[in-house]
């Protein structure tokens, strides 16, 4: 299964991190901090593969991971999981991002974490790989979208996303 | 608490930023649980697909205990009902795996698993692929519940795999159609043994040819998504086929492909191919063809940039040696060792240690390679690997000389490692005296190096110096003066440490008050070694978990114990002529037992020392084999897997005999409830009477325990004793039946006589319920020493000059029973053009020259 799923930037801050087991506030952080160590000081084009992170799991325990411009994705799976699949997966759900925001960046992540967590909840759930086709999570999206705009709006909060921050995209389709 | 209110909330805005808020913050062990539950429950109710979909997330990703108590019932209704929608089953099943993950007690298995077999069949893919996940898990703790999904799983397959791209739609990712799905029920298969039914089997091997196929054609894009998606396919279908292991032609098929992806430039595939290939390794089918791609993994090893697939390449490495690569093998990992990443080099060292040891021919080449590591990577060593070498130099009288000569040689080096010079300390003071007479090597030259060490060492190694000094003082009394100035001196009578002290001021005392002859006999040369597993292959096992050293692994070392100096025990009474065949027998591909129905109706099982009638497992696989080989040999390891070995020693004389069983735990965890049971049929029982005692009911991991069974032929018999193991690993319930190789011959005389006399009793014999004759086809290459080897092992003895014609072997005995004695004599007539022999049996018992030759037959 998936034990945990995290996206932190170049610099090691964490953008979402999502874990399907429980962990304290604290082993979070320290998870995210030890994966960063990881996964930040591997060249590019070594494997995707990497085993280690003591904190989750231990030996049984691989860090699969994928670097977009300026974000890791970093899935922490057990070895019932293919370890393929789940570099598909990160493609899937980073395409799928790409989809619901249009050119999709790391603001987007920023400014929108409830919608990622949204999406993120339409594929894997619980741990568990729970919808691989693109179409059908856009769709999904799509339908929570409409209902959440025939309801009158709660509260209007306008986000400036800032121009100081250089909006990158991070996929390279 | 503002949160809960969301969730009960109508608006689809507001309940959704309520679950999202529970499910990112909320710990399983919050006090709110109970506030959430009841909205979870009222959503679940609600038949809104929407409201269910977030209600299932919520329990999924909580996933707590109370959770699972209160929804545990509910789920699997949802799951299986009719109207429920394809989205909301999907959820479902990925929130019941996850409650069956936390609490598997708490889900009640009941009508809805055969329902939710036949999801696997569902139009929804999306449905189909949270099933199988589902199914996965649930059917690896109970695999008879869900047997019925292999055939659907494999058709499902079949359908996958043979349909056109495009005809799945949405779910072909890359052109690869529904990759998920596949590696899921790839995945469920390897849950099973290879399918029984040759339909459904055929299929699946067409399915995996398929797949094997695909990978060599043209890539339909260049996207490495779509070679990503492919390939995942790819290997889980090649870890399939490693499982069932059953298929020598796919599983060479897949050790070429996996060759192809060791050179492939994707470094994902080059680690998935090292990791894929380490498994293939052990087995049998294939190991050989995992050999011959040595030299890429070796490359491997020294070029590539990335540690995790180095890692890899080490673990391959370990995995496909054997006697014939062991040398460069071990050459290669030394080499490695040097630039290694230090993360890595304590595994490597247990490694280099353990293969160096395992498929050591010449005994100096091992001592060299340890001492090599020792210099390479002496802060790696760990205590276990030099107590072993110790060990073995200590067991092996022809290295001795060698071993002494070569760490003198190594401690020559201004600066070596500590482990060195304890190995050295050690193995001259035992064995210093194999060099002395060398000038170059003199005792005084010794004692000095070791000295010139002495300071520059921990105080345990200090320790270790002194007690070689007081040996020295045995060995060459030349020195003797000398060595008493040094524990003499300050530094040591008054040293502040106390263990330091102890030694000086009683070695000093010993020196001078004990006479040369109880200095000899105090400091007399270490006694060998008992036998044991090694210490450091268990260091491994630890650190890698079980699982890692795999079967095969101990099934090699078996094999190559005669030659790594375990000595095979020799038959202890006379009636047990000790049989050169056996090693032949052992290694060569057993014959199929004689026949004879194995007791399996429960009925006729009577159980010897529990008064539980419990279920036997049927015989274990390769029982029969094995029980073939012991017809001529009474020792050996009667049965072996992966937790357990079955090791037997026997004895017999007359009509009585004694058999020592010897149970080893092979993991590191105990054995619980531990049960052996011996199972003689009705028939058996009034014919062979045996006695035994209950052993300890707990084995400790690596333990091994003995039983020893009292032995009384009462009359002739044909069947064999059943031994029924039944004990509790982690969790699981073992049960393990092999039958026991007592078979009507152990119970032979061997009865010399002269042709002549011999003729006279072959007349006397003459009735044709007294004979029995047997033409069967060579199993084995024909060859006059092993036969002549086995008719001595069945027990007769081999009479030469009697038969007119030399290429006949001629036998006789008397089978010893407690109510009479029956004389038996053999001829065996070997036609080496046709490949056939002829056997021929006369004893003064029917039944018993009937058992005999179908004994007998089996074994050429």
């Amino acid at each position: 299964m998936i034990k945990a799923i995290l996206i932190f930037n170049n610099h090691g801050k964490p953008r979402l991190s999502k874990f399907y087991q429980p962990y304290s506030e604290d082993t979070q952080q320290q998870i995210i901090r030890e994966t960063f160590h990881l996964v930040s000081k591997r060249d590019e084009n070594v494997c995707n593969f990497l085993e280690g992170g003591l904190l989750i799991g231990g030996s049984d325990n691989k860090l699969i991971y994928r670097h977009y411009a300026t974000l890791y994705f970093v899935f922490c799976v057990d070895s019932s999981e293919s370890e393929l699949g789940i570099l598909d997966l990160i493609q899937v759900f980073v395409e799928t991002l790409d989809k619901c925001f249009e050119n999709v960046c790391e603001l987007d992540l920023i400014f929108h974490v409830d919608k990622v967590h949204n999406i993120l909840a339409e594929m894997v759930m619980g741990g568990m790989v729970l919808e691989t086709n693109m179409n059908e999570i856009v769709t999904q999206i799509d339908a929570q979208n409409k209902l959440e705009k025939s309801e009158p709006p709660v509260m209007e909060v306008h986000l400036q996303k800032s121009t100081l921050l250089e909006r990158k995209r991070f996929l390279h389709l | 608490m503002e949160a809960v209110n969301l969730l009960s909330s109508n608006r689809y805005t507001e309940k959704q930023i309520g679950y999202l808020f529970i499910s990112v913050l909320v710990n399983s062990n919050s006090e709110l649980i109970r506030l959430i539950n009841n909205a979870i429950k009222n959503d679940l109710a609600s038949r809104n697909p929407t409201f269910m979909g977030l209600a299932l997330h919520c329990i999924a990703n909580v996933g707590s205990r109370e959770m699972a108590e209160a929804f545990a019932g509910e789920i699997p209704k949802i799951l299986v009902a009719g109207d429920t929608m394809d989205s909301v089953k999907q959820s479902a099943a990925l929130c019941l795996l996850r409650l069956y993950r936390t609490s598997p007690d708490l889900v009640p298995m009941g009508d809805w698993t055969s329902r939710v077999v036949h999801l696997l069949n569902d139009q929804h893919l999306g449905v189909v692929t949270a099933a199988t996940s589902l199914i996965t898990t649930l059917a690896q703790k109970n695999p008879e519940e869900f047997k019925t999904s292999v055939s659907l799983a494999v058709s499902r397959l079949s359908r996958i795999v043979t349909s056109a791209s495009t005809d799945l739609q949405d779910y072909t990712y890359y052109f690869v159609p529904a990759p998920w799905l596949s590696v899921k029920l790839l995945r469920l298969l390897q849950c099973y043994p290879p399918p029984e039914d040759p339909a459904v089997r055929g299929r699946l091997t067409e399915c995996l040819e398929t797949i094997l196929n695909k990978a060599q054609e043209p890539p339909k894009s260049k996207k490495v998504q779509h070679s990503n998606a492919k390939n995942a396919v790819l290997f889980e279908a090649i870890s399939l086929i490693i499982h069932h292991d059953s298929e020598p032609n796919l599983l060479v098929r897949a050790c070429n492909q996996l060759g192809q992806f060791l050179q492939h430039r994707e470094t994902n595939l080059r680690y998935l191919a090292l990791e894929s290939m380490c498994t293939l390794a052990s087995s049998e089918f294939s190991h050989e063809a995992v050999k011959t791609h040595i030299e890429t993994v070796i490359n491997a090893l020294k070029t590539e940039r990335d540690v995790s697939v180095r890692q890899r390449a080490v673990d391959l490495l370990y995995a496909m040696c054997d006697r014939s690569n062991a040398q460069q093998i071990v050459a290669e990992m030394l080499s490695y060792l040097e630039t290694a990443d230090y993360s890595i080099r304590e595994e490597i060292v247990l490694k280099v240690a353990i293969l160096a040891e395992k498929y050591a021919v010449d005994y100096t080449w091992y001592v060299d390679t340890i001492l090599n590591l020792i210099r390479i990577a002496g802060d790696y060593v760990s205590e276990e690997v030099w107590y072993r070498v110790i060990q073995i130099v200590i067991n092996r009288d022809d290295v001795q000389g060698y071993a002494a000569k070569t760490v003198f040689e190594a401690l020559q080096a201004p600066a070596c490692h500590e482990n060195l010079v304890k190995v050295g300390g050690y193995i001259l003071g035992e064995f210093g005296n194999l060099i002395a007479g060398d000038p170059r090597s003199s005792p005084l030259i010794q004692f000095n190096l070791l000295h010139s060490k002495f300071h520059l060492c921990s105080v345990p190694t200090r320790a270790l110096l002194l007690s070689t000094y007081i040996k020295f003082v045995n060995l060459f009394p030349e020195v003797k003066t000398t060595i008493q100035d040094v524990l003499r001196s300050d530094s040591q009578l008054k040293n502040a440490d106390v263990e330091l002290q102890q030694r000086a001021v009683e070695y000093l005392r010993l020196s001078t008050v004990a006479s040369t002859d109880i200095l000899a006999t105090v400091l007399e040369e270490m006694p060998p070694f008992p036998e044991r597993e090694s210490s450091i292959l268990a260091k491994l096992k630890k650190k890698k978990g079980p699982n890692t050293v795999t079967d095969l692994e101990e099934a090699k070392r078996e094999r190559s114990a005669d030659v790594n100096g375990g000595p095979e025990p020799a038959p202890a009474s006379a009636a047990s002529t000790p049989s050169p065949s056996a090693d032949l027998l052992g290694l060569g591909a057993a014959p199929p037992a004689p026949a004879g129905p194995p007791p399996s109706s429960g009925g006729l099982l009577v159980d010897v020392f529990s008064d539980s009638p419990s279920a036997v497992a049927p015989l274990a696989p390769g029982s029969e084999d094995n029980f073939a080989r012991f017809v001529c040999k009474n020792n050996g390891v009667l049965f072996e897997n992966q937790l357990l070995q079955i090791g037997l020693k026997s004895e017999f004389r007359q009509n009585l005999g004694r058999m020592f069983i010897f149970y080893g735990n092979k993991t590191s965890t105990q054995f619980l409830n531990f049960t052996p049971t011996l199972i003689c049929s009705d028939d058996l029982q009034t014919n062979l009477s045996l006695q035994t005692k209950p052993v300890d009911p707990t084995v400790d991991g690596g333990a091994q325990v003995q039983q020893i069974v009292n032995i009384e032929c009462v009359c002739d018999f044909t069947e064999a004793p059943v031994l029924n193991i039944q004990f509790r690993y982690g969790g699981t319930f073992q049960n393990v039946s092999v039958k026991l190789p007592i078979t009507l011959n152990k119970f032979f005389q061997p009865t010399e006589m002269a042709s002549q006399d011999f003729f006279q009793r072959w007349k006397q014999l003459s009735s044709p319920q007294q004979e029995v004759q047997n033409i069967f086809k060579a199993k084995h290459p024909m060859d006059t020493e092993i036969t002549k080897a086995k008719i001595i092992g069945f027990g007769s003895a081999l009479l030469e000059d009697v038969d007119p014609n030399p290429a006949n072997f001629v036998g006789a005995g008397i089978i010893h029973t407690k109510t009479t004695q029956i004389g038996c004599l053999l001829r065996l007539e070997p036609n080496l053009q046709a490949q056939m022999y002829r056997l021929t049996l006369r004893t003064s018992k029917e039944t018993v020259s009937q058992r005999l030759c179908e004994l007998l037959s089996e074994q050429f």
